[in-house]
């Protein structure tokens, strides 16, 4: 059982959930966790959520991005408040993870709410102060779409790099347009974690392996275009 | 029964018995892999079927359009909660294909192009409850969802029906695979909700 804290809201559509959950036996960046809501008449519904934050304690955060005909998301975003109680099982996965003993570099690829699992692999590596190497390409519909706009600066060992897909902000260089090989050229051999929906990992994905990338070193979360 | 979320009503409930607890409906066909999609070209496609024995049995593309065909139409039940229904596929059943394979094996090791693996008992691969297919909704089977040729095991979850199948190891006891190291359930029965390990 898990009581939402306090929310923040990451974008006009996505809103970060942070969570006092007792118990929590802490987790590994990029899992995910299950949330389960129930109705008065007793009627359940259950999504999977990626966890936005890097360990710590008791404390874990979701960023929900609203699906417009979902069940479960809608709920979380705009209904939820401080103080609410709902049920959560996890942390779930341990494939797409980031160990921060793990010292090869590591390229990031995310597609749009993509982006929260490897957000929480950052920020690991930020409070383990971790040297490895990191590169994130994050393709986001506009400057307004970016999640954890305040928070995302290069760092030392840390390249961010916006691909904006509709809106460019003035004196971008890159017209805005889909992912291309050109925007995952140049990198190192790399641990790879992709993670958006479903066509934007299947693209990605196969241009890595076109790159010269290791198909068994990179590794993939998709969101179906269903959700919820 | 958890406690009640404030507020929440949820989607119209709908009286169906086809649907496993924790699941929702979807009508389209999400996609979910591990890594890259393998492309395996069907004319360099083979199975193999290793017995504990060592004795192997390998079947080619052609070798297995040569089979005798079934069309199962199942519901599809993906652990990340969606299931799909009445889904149409064509293929060989594993009835067929381990007809004439002598083993006393009780599990079996799903091998994938790609590195991955999946363990299921070998009971669960027979008695018209498994089959390779290569042809969904009347179309060849695309890349993403497993083409040239997947495992369809409907009455598990759907990670135990593994895609870009190379090969089924007979094994006379049970190992973990892919997923079912890395903390999901050893046998994954939907009807059971057995997600994760412990369930």
């Amino acid at each position: 059982m898990a009581t939402l804290q306090e929310r923040r809201a990451e974008s006009p559509s996505a809103v970060t959930l942070v969570l006092d959950v007792p118990g929590w036996p802490g987790h590994l960046p990029g899992q995910h966790v299950d949330v389960r809501l129930t109705a008065e008449d007793g009627y359940r519904a259950q999504r999977s959520y990626s966890i936005a934050s890097a360990p710590a304690g008791e404390r874990v955060e979701l960023t929900v991005q609203r699906v417009a005909d979902g069940e479960v998301s809608p709920y979380l975003v705009d209904v939820l408040e401080a103080g609410d109680q709902v049920e959560l099982r996890g942390p779930v996965g341990g494939w797409f993870v980031w160990r921060p003993q793990d010292t090869e570099p590591v390229l990031l690829v995310a597609g749009g709410s993509g982006l929260v699992p490897l957000m929480a692999m950052i920020r690991t590596r930020r409070a383990e102060h971790a040297a490895t190497p990191f590169r994130l390409r994050y393709s986001v519909r506009t400057s307004a779409d970016r999640l954890y706009a305040d928070e995302l600066e290069p760092a030392p060992g840390l390249e961010i790099t916006h691909l904006y897909t509709r809106v460019a902000p003035p004196g971008e260089p890159r017209p805005p347009g889909r992912l291309t090989r050109a925007d995952l050229a140049g990198v190192p051999p790399s641990d790879c974690f992709v993670c958006g929906p479903t066509g934007f990992v299947e693209a990605a994905a196969d241009l890595l392996v076109d790159l010269g990338h290791d198909p068994a070193r990179i590794r993939t979360e998709r969101f179906g275009p269903t959700g919820g | 029964m958890g406690i009640v979320s404030r507020g929440f009503q949820g989607r119209p409930r709908r009286a169906d018995d086809r649907l496993p607890p924790g699941q929702y409906l979807t009508e389209d066909f999400p996609v979910l892999s591990a890594g890259p999609t393998p492309r395996v070209p069907a004319d360099s496609w083979e199975l193999t079927v290793a017995t504990e024995a060592g004795v192997r049995h390998s079947w080619s593309w052609s070798q297995l359009l040569g089979l005798p065909a079934e069309e199962p139409t199942v519901d599809l039940h993906c652990v990340t909660k969606w299931s799909k229904l009445d889904t149409s596929w064509r293929g060989v059943s594993l009835d067929v294909l381990l007809e004439d394979v002598e083993t006393a094996a009780d599990f079996a090791m799903v091998h994938s192009y790609g590195g991955y693996t999946t363990n299921l008992p070998l009971e669960d691969l027979l008695d018209g409850q498994a089959w390779l297919v290569h042809t969904y909704e009347g179309e060849d089977l695309p890349a993403e969802h497993g083409g040239p040729v997947r495992l369809l095991v409907p009455h598990l979850y759907l990670w135990k029906s593994a895609k870009w199948v190379r090969g089924i190891e007979l094994l006379p006891a049970d190992e973990p695979g892919f997923w079912e190291s890395v903390g999901y359930h050893d046998y994954g029965d939907p009807w059971r909700e057995q997600r994760y390990q412990g369930d």
